[in-house]
């Protein structure tokens, strides 16, 4: 896997990117939590990449194994992927209200509506 | 038990939540609520007295210790602010039972303390702990919280504010995130101490100096910090009154100590200052703050969002004390902190009461106010001379240290500037003491009776607080001394 | 043969999340945010993070698409048109700060660690103790169990309060309060008879299987949080198949909330009990005479903790989006 070098984390950094741009791009709200998660989830393949080791295998031990992965890493992202959920859902119920209250998801809609209050 | 402190004062809101939850009447949940508070609140302040005695306490959770483990830690640097979330959060709860009878239907009452004690526990973790990814597991506790507890505000704003808040706050999170891996790819660990020991090894390295760019920018994001305070202004007016009295004196209190231990501390003052062009960025971020912030909040008639621009404002003097790198800068800063929420605890509660009697608290509707609510109004009166910087308030006490500070460097146009931005709180709160002092009561203005009790007298706790810290500063001044002190330790 | 797979999973991730940014059906959005899940567990598994890959394909691919699909029914399909006059839309200034972030982010790779290479400091500081020193002080088999569970059982325990957090949110913005008179909540696929009697002989499985991830996280992936979410679906599948008014019969309201509840205090009262027998707290090993004999009880109680919680906390989320959905719309 050597030539990866870099490579692997290069191509997770465009990853996060597309992320993020979904994020501050996207007029509807539900886009932009979707977005939230890809750049997420993303940095999930970021940490866990980190802590993958070359010829090693899943942090269990085993008789007649001696080249772990670090576990640490899985131990970090399991914790953040519940965050991420978590996130998603509470933002899914703001957006539910939001929908009721002002008709729309749209984020200039609703600066709209704002403006006119 | 003493020995088990430090950790107690988290578990006890983290758990008294769910235990609420069980409860389900909610007169019950408030009293228990408020019950658990004030015990955290006592037990926060035996630690600090603890740690005054005998110095910085480190706990291994679960008997592992550092860094293999999670460790607790708490010194002069964060057990004073342990005691001020824990007190005004306690104090705010006496006045939450009657503020959101208007604010929050009913059947959510019990879901309102619930998600109050969260994100008081997530606040208290976040300050407490010795680990990095700690942090964020406690700082998403807390966001999750505030996202609700902003969200339950009773205009539709409320909603959108809580959303914004919610993708800038995650946004941020995830910096932190991206910001504590890339210090983890480096030393292989993630606890404060060690990592202050690890990267000093690593420290010319641009994965370190990308770590750091990334950790800081997610918490100026959570700091409010301009130009990334977006978020702040509408949060804060749209929130129920009593949440934004807690959110305002504690939160971001909170996020400038994170930013605070992991200069100083994790990275250390000579990466931060020498390899990172920090200083020039904080001081010219802090000072725009001030100046922008407290211009528009000059124009405002919500009197919640031209607090809220104020304490903008206020975060800019915040950063701009850690921008002179010294040790009274940081003192004052520490000192700042503290004073800060003791004068917007007051001035929101205050803000409080009017919401409570006039549904809102718009400046245009509050002519000759003060007539007709003389307590609250003389309460907003001394937390404004507070806030400006008048003798015998705590403000004074903070001001005075910070152009110290700025002068101790030879700044002197950052001491005026310091001035400047004093003379234009005076100019905010004197619009809102000239309609309710000096105007006579008009059509527009509601027939409202005074405050009920149960908020006057929180209010007037912090009112007073504001004056005896402001006289006798014996005490926060010798804290925060010492916190500097230790913070500069390393290198005097 | 591995790096070809690894080349081949993240240049799908890219295209999944260009088509993302793309597609404005907010349908086909959301279906390609769950694949986006599904490919990047499957690339967990490359990299030998098996409990990783399953909690993201169970979350990921699983629950959030789930979710945002219920929300979406109610708010609407299609993205407006993104350049109508007035809009605030300006990707121009977006792309400049995600490139600016983007470079900032690739300009500090330079100095890292080579991908997988076994003598960076994530794999030579701190995680040797817990290869080399787990099966003597904590004696399971997964590792990952091990940390999660005990040696930084602090942060789980910090995961199931953000979980409690994120229901108890969700509770107070879009309980539904009208139930006094409830409508007659028709299943969305009430008419399909195979799939309803397949079904049924299916969820008793999927009980099955979520008691077996929870007991045996000790030994292979799994625990509380992946057990969780598997046993909370058999109720989602029931909701979807038989509606929302039958289930409500099988779920009590109270009772889930108080579940969620007693999971967190659960896991809080291992670390108390510990505490009172003299250790700090959750420190497993004073919670029985032998060390080890204390550690494996302490994740096993903990490990139930998290179960219980999430899924709780999973139905209640779950229930109460839908039964927004379906409720005549009444703002309060």
């Amino acid at each position: 896997m050597e030539f990866l070098g870099l490579f692997n984390y290069w191509v997770v950094i465009v990853l996060m990117m597309i992320g993020f741009y979904i994020v501050i791009c996207s007029n509807n709200l539900i886009k932009k939590l979707i977005g939230l998660t890809i750049f997420q989830t993303s940095v999930f393949i970021m940490y866990i990449s980190m802590g993958k080791i070359d010829g090693g295998t899943a942090p269990i031990l085993a008789e007649g194994v001696t080249l772990y992965s670090n576990p640490l890493t899985h131990v970090l992202i399991l914790t953040a992927i519940v965050v991420g959920i978590a996130t998603t859902a509470l933002g899914l119920a703001i957006v539910v209200r939001i929908k009721e209250s002002y008709g729309t998801v749209e984020e200039d809609d609703i600066h709209a509506k704002d403006k006119q209050a | 038990m003493i020995v088990h402190l430090s950790v107690l004062q988290v578990i006890i809101p983290l758990m008294a939540a769910p235990a609420c939850l069980l409860l389900r009447k909610r007169e019950l949940v408030w009293a228990f609520a408020t019950l658990a508070t004030f015990v955290t609140f006592a037990v926060s302040v035996l630690l600090l007295s603890q740690v005054m005695q005998s110095g910085a306490i480190s706990y291994d959770m679960g008997g592992w210790e550092a860094p293999w483990g999670i460790e607790y830690r708490i010194d002069m640097l964060n057990a004073p602010l342990l005691v001020l979330i824990s007190g005004i959060s306690a104090i705010a709860l006496l006045a939450a039972r009657t503020s959101i009878e208007n604010e929050i239907p009913e059947n959510r009452h019990s879901f309102f303390y619930i998600a109050w004690l969260l994100c008081m526990a997530g606040l208290l973790g976040i300050t407490a702990t010795g680990d990095a990814f700690n942090v964020f597991v406690f700082l998403e506790i807390s966001s999750l919280a505030t996202y609700t507890l902003i969200a339950l505000g009773k205009d539709r704003r409320a909603l959108w504010a809580s959303f914004q808040y919610l993708v800038a706050g995650t946004i941020g999170a995830t910096f932190i995130l991206i910001g504590i891996g890339l210090m983890y790819v480096m030393t292989g660990t993630l606890n404060m101490a060690d990592l202050a020991q690890r990267l000093p090894e690593v420290e010319n390295t641009k994965t370190v100096f990308t770590a750091f760019a990334f950790f800081i920018v997610g918490v100026c994001m959570k700091l409010a910090l301009f130009p990334l305070h977006l978020w702040l202004p509408n949060a804060y007016a749209f929130a129920p009154s009593i949440v934004t009295t807690f959110l305002a004196a504690t939160a971001t209190k909170v996020a400038v100590y994170v930013m605070i231990r992991f200069i100083f501390d994790v990275f250390g003052f000579e990466f931060s200052f020498t390899h990172f062009p920090l200083q020039e960025i904080l001081m010219t971020l802090g000072i725009a703050g001030i100046f922008v912030a407290s211009i528009v909040a000059i124009n405002q008639d919500n009197l919640k969002r031209m607090l809220a621009y104020s304490s903008v404002a206020q975060i800019g003097y915040l950063i701009l004390g850690i921008s002179f790198a010294s040790q009274t800068g940081i003192m004052a800063t520490l000192l700042h902190m503290l004073n800060h929420g003791l004068m917007k605890g007051a001035l929101f509660l205050a803000m409080a009461a009017v919401v409570y009697r006039m549904g809102v608290a718009n400046l245009s509707q509050m002519h000759g106010i003060a007539s007709r609510m003389p307590l609250t109004m003389a309460a907003f009166l001394i937390g404004g001379l507070s806030l400006i910087g008048v003798p015998l308030t705590v403000g004074f006490v903070s001001k005075w240290y910070l152009v110290s500070a700025a002068l101790e460097n030879g700044w002197w146009p950052v001491a005026a500037a310091i001035l400047l931005g004093s003379l234009l709180s005076v100019i905010y709160i004197w619009r809102v003491i000239e309609v309710a002092y000096f105007k006579s009561v008009s059509n527009n203005t509601p027939d409202v009776k005074e405050a009920p009790a149960s908020i006057l007298i929180p209010m007037w706790i912090l009112v007073l607080a504001n004056l005896y810290f402001g006289m006798d500063t014996s005490l926060t001044v010798s804290v925060t001394q010492m916190a500097a002190a230790d913070l500069f330790g390393g290198l005097l | 043969m591995e790096s070809f797979i690894h080349v081949i999973i993240l240049s799908m991730l890219v295209t999944t999340a260009i088509a993302i940014v793309k597609v404005k059906d907010l349908f086909a959005v959301t279906m390609l945010a769950g694949i986006y899940g599904l490919l990047s567990a499957s690339f967990f598994v490359l990299m030998d993070a098996h409990d990783v890959a399953f909690t993201e394909a169970a979350v990921g691919a699983g629950i959030s698409t789930l979710l945002i699909l219920t929300t979406l029914s109610m708010t609407g399909r299609f993205e407006k048109a993104a350049d109508t006059p007035g809009s605030n839309y300006k990707p121009a200034l977006a792309l400049a700060l995600v490139t600016l972030t983007g470079a900032l982010l690739i300009y500090g790779t330079q100095d890292m660690p080579v991908f997988g290479a076994a003598d960076a400091p994530v794999q030579t500081h701190v995680v040797p103790r817990y290869l080399n020193d787990s099966a003597a002080e904590i004696d399971i088999p997964n590792v990952v169990a091990s940390v999660l569970a005990s040696y930084r059982g602090y942060d789980t325990f910090g995961e199931v309060v953000v979980i409690f957090t994120a229901g108890i949110g969700v509770l107070a913005l879009i309980m539904s309060t009208a139930s006094k008179a409830p409508v007659a909540l028709r299943a969305s696929m009430e008419e399909h008879v195979v799939l309803r009697i397949v079904s049924k002989m299916l969820i008793p499985l999927i009980l099955i299987f979520g008691l077996y991830v929870q007991f045996h996280g000790e030994y292979g992936p799994g625990g509380g949080f992946q057990a969780g979410v598997i046993f909370a679906s058999a109720f989602f599948l029931y909701a979807m198949l038989f509606g929302l008014t039958a289930a409500r019969k099988v779920v009590n309201n109270t009772w889930v909330q108080a579940l969620a509840a007693l999971g967190v205090l659960l896991y809080g009262s291992v670390g108390l009990l510990a505490m009172i027998n003299g250790g700090n707290f959750l420190d497993y090993n004073f919670l029985a005479q032998d060390d080890v004999h204390g550690q494996h009880m302490g994740i096993l109680f903990v490990e139930l903790g998290v179960g219980i919680t999430v899924a709780s906390v999973m139905i209640i989320i779950f229930f109460t989006f839908s039964t927004r959905r379906q409720r005549d719309g009444d703002p309060d």
